[in-house]
């Protein structure tokens, strides 16, 4: 073992003639030493003491005193066999499928019409980025406002077309809609952004050729546009999804998944066991944390995927 | 001039999106008599201060926590974060793949799963409730986007000014120091831009590793307020207005990196 490991350092040596004082791979460990130690300290502790919270029964008082009792895979039984489960599992369903579609949609329909330069266009493109930009407590709070019952813009709004009083926030069956359509308008900006850039990419002889061929707008869009995008749009798509899978503070500080589990998603009944609540009971809510980070896992194995082979070709 | 039907249709449509914006400044002038009125007032005519008054009056102390955070944020990011994209871009360690694995799945982890995990670890090192812990978990928000950014920006400065530094006898941290952070200049403003807005707009750590304590960011200042007088809208409009200034500045004077910064890993070039 030992002579095979240090012969090809005495080659290159030889090779070499005059040795570096260091090795530059010694210097390159040094530079990446803050990282790693970082990485392990505030990325991959925390994840370790997450699973440790999940097989053990965390009592606030075990917490402070260290001793809790070891219930093996418990939580992760009554997590799964929870009335919450199935409903938090389908509201995140809902409102992740739900969000990253229509903002896609819009998203894609402003690349395109952004795409074409006209006067302005790149301060009005500019101008799509705020929402991405606010604090989301910011958003939230000003939806939560215009969505009120009694006093909300939406429904003063809606009462002009005849449309009677809708209790966006405090009925089930609206409070996960109303969620849903504040997310999409946080995520707008994201996917113009990234769908832009993706359509400069595609050359313009193209849709010169095209145009010569006699096609019109909407042929173009279809037979070249959306085709030749589509590398990006699966990125985009997937980047919405893990990044919709996590959201917590938009939903909490509307609606706190309520009324009752109406909009609770899986991030939220976390956030609920471990904080939203007088009694934190962090156990459980770190088995549901884990379950989240298995379906976020297994989308970013998709994207790691995609991309391996848009860099081979 | 037939594009001129384009612009119009842009400014609609950038009226519609920035609707809830133009609101929230609507109504933080609006007078607390007025809030519920019916229906309610689509222009501020009669405008008050009271809200600004009273948010300002509230909320310093909040603002100057959180400009604190973020700044501390910035200086943790770039310290961890710009050795370590030098490395990966140009001094070819050992398990770069492994490296470039873990910032991607770094990424992928909920802040919630991120916070309970932080939680468990700060209520023994008896860090809950401090600034300290709260801007070494708003980093993690920051850190791999920070790397994953350099890497890709200092794989672009050409080798021969590195080599052309050797050969002049310089080390590599002569060279990191005097060659490549000069030249990186751009992706630094950028990956500062985002570390700050980032920490400043944080709310699952602040409300939960720091939500006992006296000593809190704007963002659990506004959820505070929310919750404790639900019908001084005015106020709690008026803080959304300050705590955004950060963006408009960024929006203004720091468009291009943002650009930069959004389309940085999702789309190569």
């Amino acid at each position: 073992m030992t002579s095979v490991r240090t012969r090809p350092a005495t080659v290159r040596r030889a090779a070499h003639q005059a040795p570096r004082r260091r090795s530059p791979r010694w210097t390159a460990l040094a530079f990446l030493t803050p990282l790693v130690l970082y990485l392990i300290a505030f990325y991959a502790y925390p994840l370790y003491r997450n699973i440790d919270l999940s097989v053990h029964d965390y009592t606030p008082r075990a917490f402070v005193q260290g001793d809790p009792e070891f219930t093996g895979l418990d939580n992760y039984v009554n997590i799964l066999s929870d009335d919450t489960f199935l409903r938090a599992l389908s509201n995140t369903a809902l409102f992740t499928l739900g969000s990253i579609a229509v903002q896609y949609a819009l998203g894609l329909a402003l690349a395109v019409f952004f795409h074409r330069h006209f006067r302005l266009s790149v301060a009005l493109r500019a101008m799509f980025l705020v929402p991405w930009l606010l604090p989301l407590i910011v958003s939230a709070s000003t939806w939560s406002w215009m969505l009120n019952s009694e006093n909300g813009i939406v429904n003063a709004a809606l009462q002009a077309f005849g449309i009677g009083q809708i209790n966006w926030l405090t009925s089930p069956d609206t409070s996960l809609l109303a969620v849903t359509i504040a997310n999409i308008w946080l995520g707008i900006p994201f996917n113009l952004v990234i769908l832009y850039a993706g359509l400069q990419t595609i050359s313009a002889d193209l849709y010169e050729a095209a145009g010569l061929d006699g096609a019109n707008a909407w042929q173009r869009f279809w037979r070249i546009t959306f085709p030749l995008l589509r590398p990006v749009s699966a990125i985009t798509l997937l980047l919405g999804l893990i990044y919709t899978l996590k959201v917590v503070d938009i939903i909490w500080i509307m609606t706190k998944g309520g009324p009752a589990d109406a909009s609770t998603t899986l991030a939220i009944w976390s956030y609920r066991e471990a904080f939203g609540t007088g009694q934190p009971d962090f156990s459980p809510a770190a088995a549901v944390g884990n379950l989240l980070i298995l379906i976020a896992f297994a989308a970013g194995l998709v994207h790691v995927r995609l991309q391996r082979r848009e860099e081979r070709g | 001039m037939k594009s001129s039907w384009r612009t119009v249709l842009g400014i609609v449509l950038v009226a519609v999106m920035l609707f809830p914006v133009y609101w929230m400044f609507n109504v933080s002038l609006t007078k607390t008599s007025d809030m519920r009125a019916d229906p309610p007032h689509w222009f501020p005519w009669d405008p008050t201060f009271e809200g600004y008054t009273a948010a300002l009056g509230q909320q310093l102390p909040a603002l100057a926590t959180s400009l604190f955070i973020g700044l501390g944020t910035v200086a943790l990011t770039l310290v961890v974060s710009l050795p370590a994209g030098y490395a990966l871009a140009k001094l070819r360690p050992l398990g770069a793949r492994g490296i470039d694995f873990l910032l991607l799945v770094a990424q992928m982890i909920p802040a919630v799963v991120m916070a309970m995990g932080f939680y468990a670890i700060y209520i023994r090192l008896g860090m809950l409730n401090t600034v300290a812990g709260l801007i070494v978990a708003d980093s993690t928000l920051a850190v791999p986007f920070g790397v994953l950014l350099f890497r890709a920006f200092m794989a672009s400065i050409p080798g021969e000014l590195m080599a052309a530094a050797q050969i002049d006898g310089a080390s590599t941290w002569r060279t990191f120091r005097s060659i490549i952070l000069p030249l990186s200049r751009n992706s630094v403003i950028t990956v500062s831009l985002f570390a700050f807005l980032w920490a400043w707009s944080d709310f699952i750590f602040a409300s939960t590793l720091n939500r006992n304590s006296d000593v809190i960011p704007i963002t659990l200042g506004i959820f505070r307020y929310i919750g404790n007088n639900t019908t001084q809208w005015n106020s709690i409009m008026a803080t959304a207005v300050i705590a955004s200034i950060p963006a408009a500045f960024l929006l203004v004077l720091a468009q291009r990196y943002i650009a930069a910064g959004v389309t940085a890993g999702a789309v190569k070039d």
